[in-house]
C-alpha cells in the first residue's frame, strides 16, 4: 500500500461511489461546481434550450437514417411497394430514400421526425438570438459566444440544406439548379467552383455523395465543436438574468442545477421530442414519392424551399433584371449576384459586428450580466426590427407567387410592394418601434409616479370625481425604476485637440441613437408626485424627452 | 469586478453614461418574499402532486407500448393508407412516452421540489494577477524563441506556411476531371436532329403542333446518351406554335421558324428553373422559381423578373418526311450568365 492512501472513510453507500469515482477520475471538484450552481430562470431562456435539444434529436434521428440510405446517383429503376413509380428510372439515393419511407418500419416517421427537427433547430437558434439581441446579453463579456451564435446560425444554414439535397428528389434538384446558377454568376472563379463542386456539368453522377460527407460529418462536427465553446462560455460567464428586486451585476438569482433545473431541463429535452414527435406523427413533410426523381426539365409550380432558405430565395426574386453586362468579352451578372451576396452579407456583417458597434457608439465598456428590458433600450429594439422587417420582406417575397394566388392579385404588383417594402420597411420598423418603446417607457413612468389606476372612482365632498390609484409595493416600483438610459455622448476631441471625422461620425450616431430618451424615476421625482399631484406632471414630461 | 458592477445600486461604480448618481436611485429592497404553493402548506395537494407526476410517468408507459402496438400489429400493404396509420401510431407512441416523462418531471420539479431562489455571487472572468503572470509568460516564450529579434527565420516561416496550405486547396482539383467552360456552350442540338417528345421521344410532326399548342421537346436520341440528365439539362426547349403575324422576327432569324412554330430553350436565364408555364392567351412564358417572365412574341424577350436577357432559339425547320428538326445548335450558351459566357 503506497503512502498516499485515502484516510477519508465513507460512511453511506453514496459516499463510498463518490470515493471510488473520485480516487480515479477525480469528479468530486466537478460535482462541487456544478451540483448546486444557480441557473436563472425565464421562459425567453428556453430557446436556446430548444435548439440544443432539437440539434440531439437530429443526431439520434439523423444516425437511424444514415443506415439506411444511399447517397449514391447511379441509375436503377424502381422496385419498391410504391405502386406509382414501379420501372421509373432514379437515382440509387432517391430509391433508398424512398425505401426508407416505404420498406423500413418507422422509417418515414424518423425522416418527418428529421426534418421537423431541422426545421426546429434553425427556428430556435433564431428566435434564441433575438432575444439575445433584444435583451442586450451580448454586451461585454459575452461578445465572443454571440460570434460563436452567429456562426452556429450560419452552419444550421449549412446543415439545413445539404440535408434538403440529398434525397435527389425533384424538389432537390430544382434547389441545386438553383444553387449551380447563382454559384456560376461569381466573377472569375464561379464557372470553375461549380465544375468542381457538381464533378463537371450540372448535375453529374457526385454532387449527393459529396453534399452527404458534409451533411452528416463535417457540418454536424462543426456544430457540435461550436455548441461546446458556446456552452463552456455560459458557464464561464455565467447566465445573465433579467432585473429585479434583488438582482444585480454581482450575482445570480435563480435555481440550483441539482435538482430543480436538471430535471426541469432534463425534463424539458423530453417535452421537444414529445412535441416534434406529434409534428411528425401528424403532419407529412417532403412526400418525395409526390415529386418523382429529379429531371431537369419538369419544375412544380409555387413550390416552396424549407423555411430558412427563403428570405435567399426570396432576395433573388424580388431584384429586377438588370445588370447584367459583358466587359472585356466576360460577362458579370449583377442581377443573380446582388440579390444572393448583398441583403445576406448586410446582415451577418451586422450581426457579427453588433457588440462592438454599440460599444463604440456608447463608449460602453462595462460588464453587464442584468438584461435590459427591451423597451429600456429603444434604439437597440429599433434596429433589431428593422433587421427582422429587413428579413421578413425577403421571406415575404419567396412566397410572392403564392400570395398572389391566394389573395387573387397580381404577381407583379406583389412583387413592387415588396421591392418598396425592402426599402422602406426596415425604416418604418424602427421608427414605430422606437416609439412604441419610448412610449411604454413613458407609461412605466406614470404607473411608477402615480401608481397603479384600480377602476374604482371616488366622489370628493366638493363634487370632483377622481380615480383611486394604488401605489406600487417597493418590489414592483424597482422593477420599473431600475434601468440605465444612456445619453447623447456628443463627438469629443482628442488629446491633440482635434476632432476626428470617426468620432464626429459616432457622436451624431450617439444623437441619432439616444436623442429621444425616458429617464428612469428617481426617488424625488417620486416623492414629489406623492406630495403634490398636480404641479410636478407638467417639469416631469420636460424631462422625459431630452433635446426635442 | 469593483467599477463594473454598476447595475448594484450599493457600489459606487463609475458611470459612464447614465445622467443620474446612486444618491438618485431607488434602494434595492432584495428579493421578493417566498410564496409557498399549494403542495407546500396542503399535505393532500402534496399527494395529488405526486399522483399527477406518477399518472404521466404511467402515460409514458402506455406510449411505448402504442409504439410496439403499430410496429408490429400494423401490416403494410402498399397503400399509402396503411403507412399512414403506422406513421401516425409510431409517432404518436413515441410522443405520448416522451411527454408523459417530460412533463411528468417538470411537474415534480415544480410542485415538489424547492422553489426557494438561491443567490449565488458571480466570480471574476479572470483576475489582473494572473492576466499579468499571462502576459510575462507569454512574452517570455517569444524572446527565448528569438522569434521577434531574427526577421529571417520568422518570415522564412511565414512564407514556407503560407505555401504549405497551398497544396491543401491544390489537391481538390480533381474534383473535376474536365474544367473547360466550353462544355457549357454545346447541347445536343445540330442540323437535322429531330425534335421529339418529352419524354417518350417520339418525333414531332409539323403538322402536329397547332395554334396555341405547346410541347416539351428534347433532341432525338437523348434517352439513349450517355450522359442523359446532362444533356437534358442543357437541351431542353418548349415548342410552340403562333399565328406568324404575332411573331417580331428580327433581322437574320427569318428562318429560325417554320410557319410561327418556334422553339426556345426551356433553362431560365436566371439560374437556369426549367421555364414551364405558358400563359396561351398573352403568349408569356413564366419561370414558377422566380417569376421571370419572357414574351414569346419579341423573342422571348424578358418583360418581369430578375432574369436579365432572353431564351435563346433554337433555329427549326422540317425534313423530307414532315417533322421538326433542328438546322443548327444554339447560338448562344444555354441557362444562367456564367463568367466565360461573353
Amino acid at each position: 500500500m503506497s503512502a498516499s492512501t485515502d484516510t477519508y472513510v465513507p460512511k453511506t453507500r453514496v459516499g463510498r461511489i463518490t470515493n471510488f469515482v473520485d480516487t480515479r477520475v477525480g469528479g468530486s471538484s466537478i460535482v462541487k461546481e456544478f451540483g448546486r450552481k444557480i441557473f436563472p430562470d425565464h421562459w425567453s431562456f428556453m430557446f436556446g434550450e430548444v435548439a440544443l435539444y432539437s440539434f440531439v434529436i437530429l443526431l439520434l434521428s439523423g444516425t437511424f437514417l444514415t443506415f439506411f440510405f444511399d447517397p449514391s446517383m447511379a441509375e436503377t429503376h424502381y422496385t419498391g411497394s410504391y405502386i406509382p413509380l414501379k420501372g421509373v428510372e432514379m437515382s440509387v439515393a432517391y430509391q433508398s430514400t424512398l425505401d426508407i419511407s416505404f420498406e423500413v418500419r418507422g422509417g418515414l416517421f424518423m425522416r418527418q421526425l428529421h426534418h421537423w427537427s431541422a426545421l426546429m433547430f434553425v427556428a430556435s437558434v433564431s428566435f434564441h438570438m433575438l432575444r439575445v439581441f433584444f435583451t442586450g446579453a451580448f454586451r461585454r463579456p459575452r461578445e465572443l459566444n454571440w460570434v460563436v451564435g452567429c456562426v452556429l446560425l450560419i452552419l444550421a444554414l449549412a446543415a439545413g440544406f445539404t440535408g434538403y439535397s440529398l434525397p435527389d428528389d425533384l424538389l432537390s434538384g430544382n434547389g441545386l439548379r438553383i444553387i449551380d446558377g447563382v454559384i456560376k454568376g461569381i466573377p472569375l472563379v464561379g464557372t470553375y467552383i461549380s465544375l468542381l463542386l457538381f464533378g463537371g456539368e450540372f448535375p453529374g453522377t457526385d454532387i449527393v455523395g459529396r453534399l452527404y460527407v458534409l451533411h452528416i460529418l463535417l457540418v454536424p462536427a462543426l456544430i457540435l465543436l461550436m455548441i461546446a465553446i458556446h456552452l463552456f462560455m455560459v458557464v464561464v460567464h455565467k447566465h445573465t438574468q433579467y432585473p429585479g428586486p434583488g438582482r444585480t451585476e454581482s450575482n445570480v438569482v435563480g435555481f440550483p442545477v441539482g435538482p430543480v433545473y436538471a430535471a426541469k431541463a432534463g425534463g424539458f429535452f423530453f417535452v421537444v421530442f414529445g412535441i416534434l414527435a406529434v409534428i411528425a406523427a401528424n403532419f407529412q413533410i417532403l412526400a418525395i414519392w409526390d415529386y418523382g426523381p429529379y429531371d431537369p426539365s419538369p419544375v412544380s409550380a409555387g413550390t416552396q424551399p424549407d423555411w430558412y432558405i427563403g428570405w435567399v430565395d426570396g432576395a433573388l426574386r424580388l431584384m429586377p433584371g438588370v445588370g447584367e453586362f459583358v466587359i472585356f468579352g466576360r460577362t458579370v451578372s449583377l442581377n443573380v449576384l446582388v440579390p444572393a451576396l448583398v441583403p445576406a452579407g448586410v446582415l451577418f456583417t451586422l450581426m457579427f459586428a453588433w457588440p462592438w458597434i454599440e460599444r463604440w457608439v456608447t463608449k460602453d465598456h462595462r460588464e453587464h450580466h442584468i438584461l435590459d428590458r427591451p423597451r429600456n433600450a429603444p434604439f437597440r429594439t429599433g434596429i433589431g426590427v428593422a433587421g427582422v422587417v429587413f428579413y421578413s420582406v425577403m421571406w415575404a417575397a419567396a412566397s410572392s407567387d403564392l400570395i398572389a394566388t391566394h389573395f387573387h392579385v397580381s404577381l407583379n404588383d406583389v412583387t413592387y410592394w415588396l421591392r418598396a417594402l425592402f426599402f422602406l420597411g426596415p425604416i418604418l420598423g424602427f421608427i414605430v418601434t422606437r416609439r412604441i418603446c419610448l412610449a411604454l417607457q413613458r407609461k412605466d413612468r406614470e404607473i411608477a409616479l402615480h401608481g397603479r389606476e384600480t377602476g374604482r372612482i371616488v366622489r370628493l365632498p366638493h363634487g370632483e370625481f377622481i380615480e383611486v390609484h394604488e401605489p406600487l409595493n417597493d418590489y414592483k416600483l424597482y422593477r420599473l425604476v431600475n434601468f440605465e438610459s444612456p445619453e447623447v455622448l456628443p463627438a469629443e476631441p482628442n488629446k491633440a485637440g482635434h476632432i476626428k471625422r470617426s468620432e464626429k461620425l459616432r457622436g451624431s450616431l450617439s444623437r441619432f441613437f439616444f436623442e429621444d430618451r425616458v429617464a428612469p424615476v428617481t426617488p424625488a421625482e417620486l416623492e414629489a408626485a406623492h406630495s403634490h399631484h398636480a404641479e410636478v406632471e407638467a417639469p416631469a414630461e420636460k424631462a422625459e424627452v431630452g433635446g426635442r | 469586478m469593483g467599477d463594473h458592477s454598476h447595475g448594484s445600486p450599493s457600489t459606487s461604480g463609475t458611470v459612464a453614461t447614465a445622467g443620474q448618481s446612486d444618491v438618485e436611485k431607488f434602494q434595492d429592497p432584495g428579493l421578493p418574499p417566498h410564496r409557498p404553493r399549494r403542495a407546500d402548506k396542503d399535505p393532500r395537494a402534496e399527494k395529488r402532486a405526486e399522483r399527477q407526476v406518477a399518472i404521466l410517468f404511467v402515460i409514458s408507459i402506455i406510449g411505448t407500448v402504442l409504439f410496439f402496438v403499430g410496429y408490429f400489429g400494423i401490416r403494410l400493404d402498399d397503400t399509402i393508407a396503411t403507412l399512414r396509420l403506422q406513421n401516425f401510431t409510431l409517432g404518436m407512441g413515441t410522443a405520448f412516452a416522451m411527454l408523459g416523462i417530460g412533463i411528468g418531471i417538470v411537474h415534480w420539479a415544480k410542485t415538489l421540489m424547492p422553489d426557494h431562489e438561491i443567490v449565488e455571487e458571480r466570480h471574476e472572468v479572470r483576475t489582473e494577477e494572473d492576466r499579468r503572470d499571462a502576459e510575462q509568460i507569454i512574452g517570455q516564450v517569444l524572446d527565448e524563441s528569438g522569434i521577434s529579434r531574427r526577421p529571417l527565420i520568422r518570415n522564412t516561416l511565414i512564407g514556407a506556411g503560407v505555401l504549405a496550405i497551398l497544396p491543401a486547396i491544390g489537391i481538390f482539383r480533381d474534383l473535376s476531371k474536365d474544367l473547360n467552360p466550353d462544355v457549357l456552350r454545346h447541347t445536343m442540338w445540330d442540323a437535322g436532329v429531330r425534335l421529339t417528345r418529352d419524354p417518350s421521344g417520339t418525333p414531332i410532326k409539323a403538322s402536329d403542333v397547332t395554334i396555341g399548342s405547346a410541347f416539351h421537346v428534347i433532341p432525338e436520341g437523348l434517352n439513349e446518351a450517355e450522359h442523359k440528365l446532362e444533356e437534358k439539362a442543357k437541351a431542353v426547349v418548349l415548342l410552340m406554335r403562333l399565328n406568324p403575324d404575332e411573331l417580331h422576327v428580327s433581322p437574320g432569324r427569318e428562318d429560325w421558324n417554320y410557319n410561327g412554330i418556334v422553339a426556345y430553350s426551356k433553362i431560365c436565364t436566371h439560374v437556369g428553373c426549367p421555364v414551364a408555364l405558358y400563359e396561351q392567351h398573352t403568349h408569356h412564358l413564366l419561370c414558377p422559381c422566380h417569376q421571370s417572365t419572357f414574351d414569346l412574341t419579341q423573342e422571348c424577350k424578358v418583360i418581369f423578373g430578375p432574369a436579365a436577357h432572353a431564351l435563346p432559339q433554337l433555329p427549326i425547320s422540317v425534313d423530307d418526311e414532315g417533322y421538326l428538326v433542328a438546322t443548327s445548335d444554339f447560338h448562344e450558351p444555354v441557362g444562367p450568365s456564367y463568367w466565360e459566357r461573353g
